[in-house]
């Protein structure tokens, strides 16, 4: 185990949110194409040191998300290079056809950034909650859809994300993430990246599920002595079958993790594939069921609906019948 | 380009709309007919984009976002040599490039339009980006009257004055029929001049299929400095064929021989008298 040994559960850490912010911030130091596009989400989205510092480059559409779409596809569309910044929920929401026609049919290069994804916002409600992105987005042809799992991630992410002339959706949330590996520091959209080696199960997990993921893995080596292999599947779109198809062919179950709803998303994505592919290892799909979520923290929720590393391991548990 | 020459070419068009909507045994026809001579006019008169400079960073931008009526924008470009116009055989046929709504696969075409309330947010980010750049060029978008209860025109109305995007001009083809009846009738938008007034936009009316009236108006613009304009442009959908000059039926109708027959020889007609 002495890949988890490296694990930095810094309650300091930074959330992906400011690694966004500062990623962003450093990368329109040199290049005045950079355009951060908000939608009143300057303070949500951490863009006010952005915004001092580059007042040309920080366009305000007010709320309006179908407009951020599309005005950020016509800035797009003469090389500018776009982050559109709002809050999950709403962006791929309320301006899912723009996304669609605007971003994607035109083939403008825009980068779709949702903040507060998933259940970040908690306690505000379904409203607030964007549980529905990987499914809705997985439909639309020519988007990759991305969630960093730590701040590694989402620095990788949003540099890749300023050098691709793709449309691209990446969302994260609101809390601090810990460094999920100091070792395997290797980031490429469209490939899975392996956290924690083991044999004996796979825990496929995304954005800030990987986490407990990792953690529920800890806990099942340290009681139980079962060896869990952690992959952060941070792009779920296009998704790394060939990852996949290697690490199915060993035969041991396959969990998989996501704060989404359990249609559509990761899990969906894998079955598909596994099935189609003739793999028929056991399989279990763990997110958000198909309810509007209970009233809490994003953390309150998590326990709520298994997804922490107590939930998670219980599950692998049941999984590998293993259970006392 | 003289009027006269305008006006000779909007039959050329029209005979072309005709034939190759025909052709294709489908098309937005009455539409196509209301918009043609304010492309027209835009693409002999205004725009300084060509097929030589259909990537300068520096060209006029026409984004129609009533894309229904892509008939007339293909007709256009092919004059204008941006691809052979026998391309347009091809017209919604199996595998062409040439589909019912506008696609970038078109060489000319600037965004891939087709969903209404989409042209105006488009032409506002690609107005913005000029101002950014400071770059000359100019952005014009077409609307149709039936289009504007779409929100999202709304919002990039909102945005197109507070960036006080006098490089901006929308183009109304107002010609007061949509699918299910006549536009007052199933969400009434007027005052149009006086709701984007509201919206800080400098508003004009001109006869959409009078040349001189159009091209005084874009001769015009901004209409005024630090705002977008907007002209709304009176027309008759089905114009230029007496049988569907305002009949709803032609919203998408085409015509069968016998009616094509009679449309081309009233062109033809129009073309004499020219």
């Amino acid at each position: 185990m002495a890949e988890l040994n490296t694990l930095v559960a810094d309650k300091k850490s930074l959330a992906n949110l400011d690694v966004f912010s500062s990623t962003l911030q450093e990368l329109a130091s040199t290049d005045k194409h950079i355009l951060a596009v908000t939608s009143d989400s300057r303070g949500s989205g951490k863009l006010v040191p952005f915004g001092q510092k580059y007042p040309s480059q920080i366009i305000e559409i007010g709320i309006a998300e179908q407009n951020l779409v599309g005005v950020a596809a016509g800035l797009a569309s003469t090389g500018k290079k776009v982050f559109a910044v709002s809050p999950a929920c709403f962006l791929t929401a309320r301006s899912f056809e723009q996304i669609k026609t605007d971003v994607a049919y035109s083939n403008n290069p825009v980068k779709l950034i949702g903040i507060s994804a998933g259940v970040s916002y908690g306690a505000l409600g379904s409203t607030h909650h964007s549980l529905h992105d990987f499914a809705a987005l997985r439909a639309v042809h020519n988007l990759i859809v991305v969630a960093p799992a730590d701040n590694f991630e989402t620095e990788q992410a949003i540099r890749l994300a300023a050098q691709t002339d793709h449309p691209i959706y990446i969302r994260f949330g609101k809390k601090a993430m810990p460094l999920l590996s100091e070792e395997n520091q290797q980031f490429e959209f469209g490939k899975g990246r392996i956290v924690n080696e083991g044999d004996d199960l796979v825990l496929v997990a995304t954005g800030e599920t990987v986490y407990p993921a990792l953690q529920a893995a800890r806990q099942l080596e340290n009681v139980h002595g079962i060896q869990a292999m952690v992959i952060s599947m941070h792009t779920i779109k296009p998704l790394d079958y060939a990852l996949l198809a290697s690490v199915a062919a060993k035969g041991c179950p396959i969990l998989t993790v996501e704060e989404h709803s359990v249609y559509g998303g990761l899990g969906e994505a894998c079955a598909s594939f596994l099935l189609e592919n003739g793999f028929r290892n056991r399989f279990k799909i763990m997110g958000i069921p198909d309810e509007y979520t209970v009233t809490g923290s994003q953390i309150e929720i998590f326990d709520h609906y298994g997804l922490s590393e107590i939930g998670i391991a219980d599950m692998a548990l049941n999984l590998l019948q293993k259970r006392a | 380009m003289s009027l006269q020459e305008l006006a000779r070419k909007s039959v050329t068009y029209r005979k072309n709309i005709l034939k190759y909507i025909v052709g294709a045994k489908a098309g937005h026809t009455g539409g196509s007919l209301s918009c043609v001579d304010i492309l027209n006019v835009l693409y002999n008169y205004v725009l300084n984009v060509s097929p030589e400079t259909a990537k300068s960073p520096n060209r006029d931008r026409y984004i129609q976002s009533k894309g229904h009526t892509v008939e007339a924008l293909y007709v256009v470009l092919a004059d204008k040599g941006f691809f052979p116009e026998s391309d347009l055989e091809t017209l919604c046929k199996y595998q062409s490039h040439y589909i019912g709504h506008p696609t970038r696969k078109v060489k000319g075409i600037e965004q891939n339009t087709g969903s209404l309330g989409h042209g105006m947010a488009l032409s506002v980010g690609t107005a913005l980006a000029a101002k950014l750049d400071e770059l000359t060029y100019r952005v014009f978008t077409l609307l149709g009257d039936g289009e504007l209860p779409e929100g999202s025109n709304w919002e990039a109305a909102l945005s197109a004055s507070h960036y006080k995007l006098d490089n901006l001009c929308a183009i109304v083809d107002k010609n007061t029929l949509q699918i299910s009846g006549p536009t007052a009738d199933v969400c009434n938008t007027d005052p149009l001049d006086k709701k984007f007034e509201a919206f800080g936009w400098a508003v004009r009316h001109v006869n959409g299929h009078d040349f001189q009236e159009l091209t005084e108006a874009f001769d015009s613009l901004p209409f005024e400095p630090g705002k977008p304009s907007l002209i709304i442009a009176h027309t008759i959908k089905g114009k230029g064929i007496s049988y569907m000059e305002n009949q709803l039926k032609w919203h998408h109708g085409v015509p069968n021989q016998e009616q094509y027959a009679q449309a081309l020889t009233e062109l033809e007609e129009a073309g004499m008298a020219l």
